[in-house]
């Protein structure tokens, strides 16, 4: 299950920039987990948290009711996203990665660039967001692994497709034949095959990898925003550290966003599972406590 | 006249016996006992000339309250500390004494003599204070200036007592979710239990210091923003980043930075997994890179959480130990293995990315250089492995660059330290900074003292732009 949460934080709110994230505990025993901000709203001082529910702390934040309270949350941490004027950006988001993607979405729209979002999730059911993507963007494209809603599949085929009709109709333009251009080709005509200037993903590592391995040879420069664990978030411990062009970064004051194309998706996706079998632990501890709870 | 005979040994505290606290975290220091304190105390000499005092960074009038101790007044002994050391109970265990009070001690000048335990009384006296309930000094009129200490450290709690004792409002931002810095994230339970790092801290709170905690500076608000709203900023931000070697393997799973370990079992109690939620890999076969006092720590931690085997790697040799030779000893005694001389080449995984071993060279000490410390030089041929499953490099650790990347006109040095001048005062007007920011990583009451000096330094300022 995905779950929106608002949270009164009033100096979170007022300093929020797209890409960004916090990180919360959600009691005194709790773990600090990083959770991106999806949206913020510096009048009403909330900040808009999505999350699914898979481990402990992310079933207790699902638990609480409206007007409940955890008890940290500190941030904005990491760099904001770069918003400038590229021209064409490709927005793309998987699952929860929508949520940080639609920011990022309607800042870039807002700074004149011609914005086209890709939202995907495994289904229907578990899609979200489509109205407010589809504020944010210039065209929106839905893709859903099961066929239930828009594309079925994933979001790197619509992402190739853009890619390539993009190429085609700048041949086009150009009166060139060749279907894929050669390297040299496509530097002198600024690094890239067509009018895409940019591509941004956040989503599940896999997903990322795929989107990086899509793009790669179209030359689009490519952003991904990594999301390992992190204890502090403020560069004191190393835990969320990414091999990015084969040099170590720590995600939370380096990143999050990284050039997709230099990621070590691999390192990343193995240093995710490090604590598994804890998790499991943990969420067991959790439903039995649940279950005596619920029998007293 | 007569004269009492001085006792030339020193009382030893008692301590929890090595095959016990192994498997705890409970203090492995158990503290003075009154009559013990009072003997000890009754040791002093009680020079007329007190080299001890010259040796404390936070200038403790110690002869004053080792007397008080040996004349039973427990209480007058503890206000003596606290109305020039906001956190003695923090540093009668956590200061390095023998180093710099003690170290000049006149009774352990003499043959065979040992020097007065002045960290063991001070401990006794704050210890006494805070079990009896503490005492808030009449704290004098609100002087309607405002200072914002940046960072709930050593060096920022510090400067925060001394400037809320001379009237000043101040608010402390600290980044993470409890104050304490180092204090709380860094130093185990077992050498600094964190109930009296939160009691020294709650003192500090009702002297009328605010505390905001989760607020990161740089993030939150900038300095800037900071002057606005304050008259002065005080920047005690630390030496959080922890450095890495460099080496193939440092990725891998089962791989930590020696912050991020202690951080896991101190800050967010992963020893008390899962009832706290934060896991650690606990491992079986550990091994500690650098020799420092948080190379002992993490190691001694590692071994409490369970690990059948713990070695210590350091590329130097045993003298050359820059952890205080106490902890050296408890960790010796608690089964830490040391492998010195000895430096790691690489960190060897499986197919699953995870640590299996670390390939070491030996190293061998050539003759001192012109900075007088002798540089270690690989012997090749020397390569071997050794098995590990968890490998926690703690070699050190850098200045945050947090603040200064998002303070113009604020002046860093090489290697990211402010630049500070002895008072305290940075290159930015109304902005001060102490403590490892400055000087690097270095240890708690050196930048305790940073912290002292430069309240002393913000109020003056106050008084002159007033």
């Amino acid at each position: 299950m995905v779950y929106q949460m608002e949270i009164a934080a009033p100096r979170v709110a007022k300093k929020a920039m797209p890409g960004q994230f916090v990180i919360l505990r959600i009691n005194e025993n709790g773990e600090r987990i990083p959770l991106t901000i999806a949206d913020y709203n510096a009048q009403a001082e909330t900040i808009t948290l999505i999350f699914q529910e898979i481990g402990k702390t992310t079933r207790q934040l699902a638990s609480l009711a409206v007007g409940g309270s955890i008890a940290d949350v500190v941030g904005p941490l990491g760099n904001p996203s770069t918003i400038e004027k590229f021209g064409t950006v490709v927005c793309v988001g998987g699952g929860v990665g929508i949520a940080p993607i639609f920011p990022i979405a309607r800042a870039l729209k807002s700074a004149g660039n011609r914005v086209i979002s890709i939202i995907g999730a495994r289904s229907a059911g578990v899609l979200f967001w489509e109205d407010r993507m589809n504020e944010a963007s210039s065209e929106l494209h839905i893709t859903t692994d099961d066929g239930t809603k828009g594309h079925h599949g994933f979001v790197t085929d619509v992402v190739q497709n853009l890619l390539e009709r993009d190429g085609r109709d700048k041949r086009d333009e150009l009166g060139e034949h060749d279907w894929l251009d050669e390297p040299e080709e496509r530097e002198a005509r600024g690094g890239h095959n067509g009018q895409i200037d940019r591509v941004i993903a956040i989503g599940p590592p896999v997903m990322m990898r795929a989107v990086a391995g899509v793009t790669k040879p179209f030359g689009v420069k490519t952003v991904v925003s990594l999301n390992p664990i992190m204890v502090d978030g403020t560069g004191m411990c190393g835990a969320c550290r990414v091999l990015v062009g084969g040099v170590t970064k720590f995600a939370c004051v380096d990143g999050p966003e990284f050039d997709a194309h230099e990621v070590d998706f691999t390192l990343l996706m193995s240093r995710l599972a490090m604590y598994l079998p804890e998790e499991k632990v943990a969420l067991d501890c959790n439903a039995e406590a649940e279950l005596a709870a619920g029998s007293q | 006249m007569i004269t009492e005979s001085k006792s030339k040994i020193r009382r030893e505290m008692a301590k929890q016996l090595p095959s016990e606290r192994r498997s705890n975290f409970d203090e492995v220091a158990l503290g003075y006992s009154e009559e013990e304190a009072v003997a000890e105390a009754k040791r002093c000499l009680d020079c007329k000339k007190p080299l001890c005092v010259e040796g404390c960074p936070v200038e403790v009038d110690i002869p004053l309250f080792i007397r008080q101790i040996a004349d039973r007044n427990f209480d007058a002994a503890a206000h003596t500390l606290k109305s020039t050391n906001s956190l003695p109970a923090i540093c009668g265990r956590v200061c390095p004494q023998e180093t710099q009070c003690e170290a000049v001690c006149v009774l352990g000048k003499k043959k065979d003599g040992d020097p007065i335990a002045i960290g063991g009384l001070e401990r006794f006296a704050a210890d006494y204070e805070m079990k009896k309930g503490v005492t808030i000094p009449d704290v004098p009129e609100k002087t309607g200036r405002s200072i914002a200490v940046v960072g709930a450290g050593p060096a920022g709690l510090t400067a925060a007592a001394e400037l809320a004792k001379m009237g000043h409002a101040v608010t402390i931002f600290e980044s993470l979710h409890s104050a304490g810095g180092v204090l709380v994230y860094g130093i185990p339970e077992f050498r600094l239990p964190k109930a009296i790092v939160a009691a020294e801290v709650d003192f500090i709170r009702k002297l009328g210091a605010d505390i905001s905690l989760n607020s990161v500076i740089g993030k939150i608000d900038t300095v800037d923003e900071l002057l606005d709203e304050y008259d002065a900023v005080f920047l005690g931000t630390g030496a959080g980043l922890p450095s890495f070697l460099g080496i193939d393997g440092e990725n891998l799973n089962g791989v930590y930075s020696a912050n991020e370990f202690l951080t896991r079992v101190n800050l967010m109690k992963a020893y008390l997994f899962p009832e706290f939620d934060t896991p650690i890999k606990k491992g079986s076969r550990v091994i500690v890179v650098g020799g420092g006092n948080v190379a002992m720590d993490a190691a001694r931690c590692a071994l409490r959480l369970g690990a059948e085997e713990v070695t210590i790697v350091y590329r130097r040799g045993e003298d050359e130990l820059p952890a205080r030779a106490e902890e050296v000893v408890n960790a010796k005694e608690e089964g830490v293995r040391f492998k010195l001389l000895t430096n790691p080449i690489r960190i060897l995984g499986d197919e699953n990315n995870w640590v299996t071993g670390m390939e070491c060279i030996n190293m061998e000490l050539c003759e001192p250089d012109e900075s007088g410390r002798c540089r270690p030089v690989a012997l090749s041929g020397t390569e071997h492995n050794i098995p590990a499953d968890i490998a926690i490099i703690a070699i050190g650790t850098s200045p945050n660059p947090l603040v200064p990347m998002t303070t113009p006109g604020l002046k860093t040095a090489r290697y990211g330290t402010i630049v500070a001048d002895e008072t305290g005062a940075t290159s930015k007007p109304g902005v001060f900074a102490g403590g490892d920011i400055v000087t690097g990583s270095a240890t708690v009451i050196s930048a305790m003292g940073a912290g002292k000096v430069a309240a002393r330094a913000i109020d003056e300022y106050l008084g002159r732009v007033r």
